[in-house]
Parts: structure tokens; C-alpha cells; sequence
């Protein structure tokens, strides 16, 4: 692999990494910790917003974004061609 | 039958199985030892690595302290589940195409230095051992209650008990064994939860019956629970933070990355058979493991409501908290409570002599109580028991109680089996075999594996009889040391291709450090009743920015990363060959089966 397409890779993997952990951060940290208190005024069924994102939620969108982030980094291997035979 | 006799058929018939299992497993092939999972379908590695994970702390211990800390409590769930997320991108397939089998093998190669590796040790050591104390504070709830002994006794024979687990050993290799246990557990877990669900919201399911109404009225149960708790001067459900939200921020972030620094777990992703795996892998483990987190949230408030409304006949049956006849005499309190205090883990002490059970906040008394004549709370209920008490708390049959018994039990005995054994080979192989006495016979080295098995097991047995914290609390500090050591050695390895050796160790020596300092001076030197030395920073408790002993190893990983940072800038960049090897092992291709002796 050339030194140009291995950076190109690299810079690919990276971007993917910094966009889930975005979603990451934002259902944990965000929505179930800082804004926890605002979110709390909307109601989800009996939940409390702020309160499901912290118990419920955000363990939900967690479990998906390994599934999203495997799919789409298996994605990029084949694009640059250096996915296991 | 008698419930004590379900419990012991029900606990016996279990391990049984494990066994049964584990001798046949074993006869069908050796090499499973080692390499766990490779051959197993991804979704069977999932459970095997789930139950590895669901300790003492998330079986027995978690939900009782979400009960006791409400909305709060969600730093648990958020810290013990979101590190998978970085566990898959930032560790799992990088490290699976290094292709060594253990954390300070890696260390060792990638900084180039014996000493680093040396350090990583260290640390690992320090963060196992805390974690084992949990373990036994864990084990030493659930032998007390399966004999009917004290907490103490409990603690003693279950000290026994893991040391032969972990000498027998192997068991915790088979995959299939940890399938078996996977499954014990999630039963164990998810029935009384669905029983209790259906009685008090009508819903089968926990995650959806917390989000219903409380049955027979058009009150939520999370309102309901509110009312009552708010009624009985504790802080409100729904709300309440851990002590501040910087401080739940930071829990929460340092459970997040120990859970990637943790040696147990990193283990499991080093043998799936390629690196395409390790992503995946870390998938289908956090679905197993969501199954268990997002029930206790369930267990946690259905638990509290049900607590209160046995002790105080107003919660269900409507009426006056505060009226003197709703009120259970002592006299009368159910048999569990009668099961529990003979653990001395349930306490009962009659401060206004009326022969009833008073149970609130004393320390914000309502105007009710006050009016009542109240003299102080009566009811001091260990937070640890909870999950156990749980069953039979809600009336459920015996059986059901007999199975989170033998739940409770395979939980706390397989996780602290499985880091003996992480120590054991630690000090065995990686510190004794491979730096200090290279010519160790192979003999030797298993001589040296089970004394400091040995040895680790009374340590942390002695210092669960006065445990620092509740057992996930333990555990949580645990997570922390490894947060602030591990994690960040790991992941600049990978992701900084001019960090040094210089840059790492004095990272991990500044992190841990830093850490260890912090949670000694609440908790004692070395969890050493009586050593605490909060006086040096002021007397206060929490003085970091109100940050709790349990959380810094968040702020501790931090320090790790600014460290090595600068002390990278300053000394020479890392060899030519070591920045070719991080980049080859940013790339898939070409993975190796795992080498490196273990």
C-alpha cells in the first residue's frame, strides 16, 4: 500500500471514529447527563426524557453504533483494499 | 419443599452443569484452553464474554444502588455499557492485529521497554486486586444468605470456594461453560424481573412496564415511586443527581474507559480469529450484556416501591404514610426480613418503642413524621441485598428465589475465579518468568501463580470484611485505576505514532498516582480502615471540585494523557522500526493467528 493511500485510510478511519463518537456523547453526556434536567419536561410514555436517556436510551444507541461503526469500517477496508482475505 | 432446600438443589443442579459441561468441552479439545472463541460462532462469544463481564457488581450489586441513588444511579448503566463502544473503535481490532496475547506484552513491544511493560503490571495488578475486593464483598452477600450464616462466615467460605474455582481453573477458559453460566445469569436476572413488571404495571417487560402506569390507577410507576419516596423525605427519583452533574460526568466517563483498560475484557478480543471479529465481537457482547442493563433500572425502582410498601401498608393500600397502624408491626415483618438479619446485612432498632417499623429519611424529616412521634429511621437495609432480597420481597415461589441464589452465586464466583487468575498470571508469567527470573522452570512458574493466588485472595477477603464501598462501588474504583493507567497507554500506542516510552510510563506512573492518592486519602491507605489522610488536603471530603473517590479515575486518565503528552515533546521520538510497526497495525490486512506464550 502506497504511503498516499495508507494516510487516505487512516484519515477515513478517523473521520468515522469522530462521527460516532459524536452520537456517543451527545445520547450519554448530552441527553442523559447535561440536558438531563430540560429533557426531563418532555414525557416518554411514564419516562422522564432526561431520566430514559440515562437508564434506557442511550445503552440502546450504543448497542447500534458498534453494529454501524463495524459495517461501515468493513466498508472502508474494502474501498482501500486492505480487508482480510 | 423448603425454600432453603429448592435453593440448594437449584444452586447444586447449576453447577452440575457447569462442570458437566466443562469435562465434556474440555474432552472434545485442549486448544479451546487458550484460544477462547476462535471456531465459536460470534453470537455464542458474545454470551461467553458477557458473562465474563456481569460480575458480582452488575448482578448483585448494581440495582440496589440504582434503587438507593435513583436517577443518579444511570452512570452505572451509561459507564458500563458506552466503554464497548470504545472498546470496538479505539482498542479491539488494533490490538487483535498485534496479535500478542496479553495487555503488558503489548506494552512491552509497541514501547519498546521492558519497564514500561514492568509498570502496566503494576497497574494491572493494583486495578485486578481492587476489583476482587468487590468480588468477595459481592460473595460474601450472596454465601451469607445461601447458608444462613453471617456476613462475615459468608465472606470466610467464599474466600474458600473461589480458590478452588480458580486452581480447578480451566473452567473459565471453555467457552461453553461461560455460555452455560451466560444463560444461568440471564434467567436468574430477567424472571422475578418480569414477575414483579407484570404485578405492579401489568407489562411482562421491565424496560417498558417502568415507562407504564402503576396497576389500578392512572399514576405512572415512576410518579408513584416519586410520590412515595418525596413523601418520606428522600430526594426525588426521577432527579436526583450523584452529587453534582460535573461529578456524575466524570463517574461516568471513568467507568467508560476502564472498561477499555480492563485486562478480563481486552483479553477476550485478542483471540476472535480475525479483526473484521474484534469489531463485531464487541457487538454482540454489549447486546448480551443489555439484555441484564437494562432490566435493572427496573429492578431498581419496582425493588424500592416494593421495599417501602412491605414496611408501610399507605404505599399500596392508599392512606396515611404517617397514621400509626399502617405502620408493620415488627412483630409481624415477613420472613425474608427474618432470613436477611441473620446476615446482619438488614437491621431493625426500635428508636421510638412502638414495636412498628419506621422507614424514611431521618436526615429531611416530613412534618408527618415529626407529627407522629417518628423518633430516627428504624430500617437500615444494606443496598447490596437488594437483587437478592428482590424475589422475595415481591412474594415470588420459591423456585424463583432459588435461582437468583444460583445466579447470584455463578456471577460472583466466575468473574472473581477469572481475575485470580489474571493475577496469578501476571505476576507469574509477565513480571517473574519475563524479567525478573527468566530461567524459572515451568514448574516453578505455576508454584509462583497459585501463592499469589493465594495470597491475592486473603488480601482482598480481609479487606471485603470492611469493605470500602458497596461491591459495584468497589468495583467502580477499580474501573478507575485501570481508566487512568491502561487505557490511555493503550490507545496513544495506537493512535499516536511518536508517543515514547519515556511519554507512557511516566503517563501511567503520573495517572495511577494521581489516582491512588486521591481514593487513599478517603478511603485509607490501601482501603485500610483508619489510614485515611484527608487532613493533608484540608479535611474535606471531595475536595477536587466535588469530584467523589470513585469517579477521579476519570480526571486521574487525564493527567495520563497531558503527561505523556509532554513528556513525549521533550525526549527522543520512538525507534523507526516501532512507527512502521503502529503503522501496520492500523491495517487489517494481513493479520496472524495470536502468538506469544501465556
Amino acid at each position: 500500500m502506497s504511503e498516499e493511500a495508507g494516510k487516505a485510510y487512516w484519515y477515513a478511519t478517523l473521520k468515522l471514529i469522530a462521527c460516532v463518537l459524536f452520537v456517543w456523547f451527545i445520547v450519554s453526556y448530552g441527553f442523559g447527563i447535561l440536558f438531563a434536567d430540560a429533557l426531563n419536561g418532555i414525557k416518554l410514555g411514564g419516562y422522564p426524557m432526561g431520566f430514559w436517556w440515562a437508564q434506557q436510551g442511550s445503552m440502546y444507541v450504543f448497542v447500534a453504533l458498534i453494529f454501524i461503526y463495524a459495517k461501515l469500517m468493513g466498508n472502508i477496508d474494502k474501498k482501500f483494499d486492505v480487508h482480510e482475505e | 419443599m423448603s425454600l432453603q432446600a429448592t435453593i440448594y438443589l437449584v444452586v447444586g443442579l447449576t453447577f452440575a452443569l457447569y462442570i458437566g459441561i466443562a469435562i465434556w468441552a474440555r474432552a472434545g479439545s485442549t486448544s479451546e484452553f487458550y484460544v477462547a472463541g476462535s471456531g465459536v460462532h460470534p453470537v455464542l462469544n458474545g454470551m461467553a464474554t458477557g458473562a465474563d463481564w456481569m460480575s458480582a457488581a452488575s448482578f448483585i450489586s448494581m440495582a440496589g444502588l440504582i434503587a438507593g441513588m435513583g436517577y443518579g444511579g444511570g452512570l452505572f448503566l451509561m459507564g458500563w455499557t458506552g466503554g464497548y463502544v470504545l472498546l470496538a473503535m479505539l482498542l479491539a481490532p488494533y490490538l487483535r492485529k498485534f496479535g500478542k496475547f496479553t495487555v503488558p506484552q503489548f506494552v512491552g513491544d509497541r514501547y519498546y521497554s521492558k519497564g514500561a511493560s514492568s509498570v502496566a503490571v503494576i497497574c494491572l495488578l493494583i486495578a485486578s486486586t481492587t476489583y476482587i475486593i468487590g468480588q468477595m464483598t459481592g460473595v460474601g452477600v450472596a454465601f451469607s444468605r445461601f447458608l444462613g450464616v453471617s456476613n462475615h462466615v459468608g465472606i470466610f467460605v467464599g474466600m474458600g470456594i473461589v480458590f478452588m474455582y480458580a486452581v480447578f481453573g480451566g473452567m473459565k477458559g471453555i467457552t461453553y461453560t461461560q455460555v452455560a453460566q451466560y444463560c444461568v445469569l440471564i434467567f436468574a436476572y430477567t424472571i422475578p424481573a418480569i414477575f414483579i413488571s407484570m404485578a405492579l404495571t401489568g407489562n411482562p417487560l421491565p424496560q417498558l412496564g417502568l415507562g407504564g402506569d402503576f396497576v389500578g390507577t392512572d399514576m405512572t410507576l415512576l410518579g408513584k415511586v416519586d410520590q412515595v419516596v418525596t413523601d418520606l423525605g428522600f430526594p426525588q427519583y426521577t432527579t436526583s443527581t450523584r452529587i453534582s452533574t460535573l461529578n456524575m460526568f466524570v463517574y461516568t466517563f471513568s467507568l467508560m474507559i476502564g472498561t477499555a483498560g480492563l485486562p478480563h475484557v481486552i483479553i477476550r478480543f485478542f483471540t476472535v480469529p480475525k479483526v473484521r471479529d474484534a469489531r463485531a465481537s464487541a457487538g454482540w457482547a454489549l447486546v448480551f450484556i443489555a439484555i441484564l442493563y437494562t432490566t435493572a433500572p427496573g429492578v431498581a425502582a419496582m425493588a424500592k416501591l416494593n421495599l417501602h410498601a412491605t414496611v408501610n401498608k399507605a404505599v399500596k393500600g392508599g392512606g396515611d404514610l404517617f397514621a400509626a397502624e399502617n405502620s408493620i408491626k415488627y412483630e409481624e415483618r415477613p420472613d425474608w426480613m427474618k432470613r436477611w438479619e441473620v446476615t446482619g446485612l438488614l437491621k431493625f432498632e426500635d428508636k421510638n418503642g412502638d414495636g412498628r417499623i419506621q422507614f424514611y429519611n431521618d436526615k429531611n424529616p416530613p412534618a408527618g413524621a415529626v407529627a407522629a412521634g417518628w423518633n430516627g429511621n428504624e430500617l437500615s437495609v444494606n443496598r447490596d441485598i437488594i437483587v437478592l432480597a428482590n424475589p422475595e420481597i415481591a412474594r415470588l415461589p420459591n423456585w424463583v428465589i432459588a435461582l437468583v441464589a444460583a445466579g447470584g452465586l455463578a456471577a460472583a464466583l466466575s468473574t472473581a475465579a477469572g481475575l485470580l487468575l489474571a493475577i496469578s498470571s501476571a505476576i507469574s508469567h509477565d513480571l517473574l518468568k519475563d524479567m525478573w527470573m527468566p530461567d524459572l522452570s515451568e514448574k516453578g512458574e505455576l508454584l509462583a501463580g497459585k501463592i499469589s493466588m493465594a495470597c491475592a485472595i486473603v488480601v482482598a477477603g480481609y479487606l471485603g470484611l470492611n469493605p470500602p464501598d458497596f461491591a459495584a462501588g468497589t468495583v467502580a474504583i477499580a474501573f478507575g485505576l485501570a481508566a487512568s493507567s491502561i487505557f490511555p497507554a493503550l490507545m496513544m500506542g495506537i493512535f499516536n505514532k511518536k508517543m515514547n516510552k519515556e511519554g507512557a510510563i511516566a503517563g501511567m506512573v503520573a495517572g495511577i498516582g494521581f489516582t491512588m492518592i486521591y481514593v487513599f486519602a478517603h478511603k485509607g491507605l490501601f482501603f485500610i480502615k483508619g489510614t485515611e489522610f484527608l487532613d493533608m488536603f484540608g479535611g474535606k471530603a471531595n475536595f477536587f471540585l466535588g469530584i467523589e473517590p470513585n469517579a477521579i479515575g476519570g480526571v486521574g486518565a487525564l493527567v495520563n494523557f497531558g503527561v505523556a503528552y509532554v513528556v513525549s515533546k521533550v525526549t527522543p521520538d520512538p525507534p523507526e522500526h516501532i512507527q512502521h510497526l503502529v503503522e501496520s497495525v492500523r491495517i487489517p490486512r494481513g493479520s496472524k493467528a495470536v502468538d506469544g506464550a501465556h
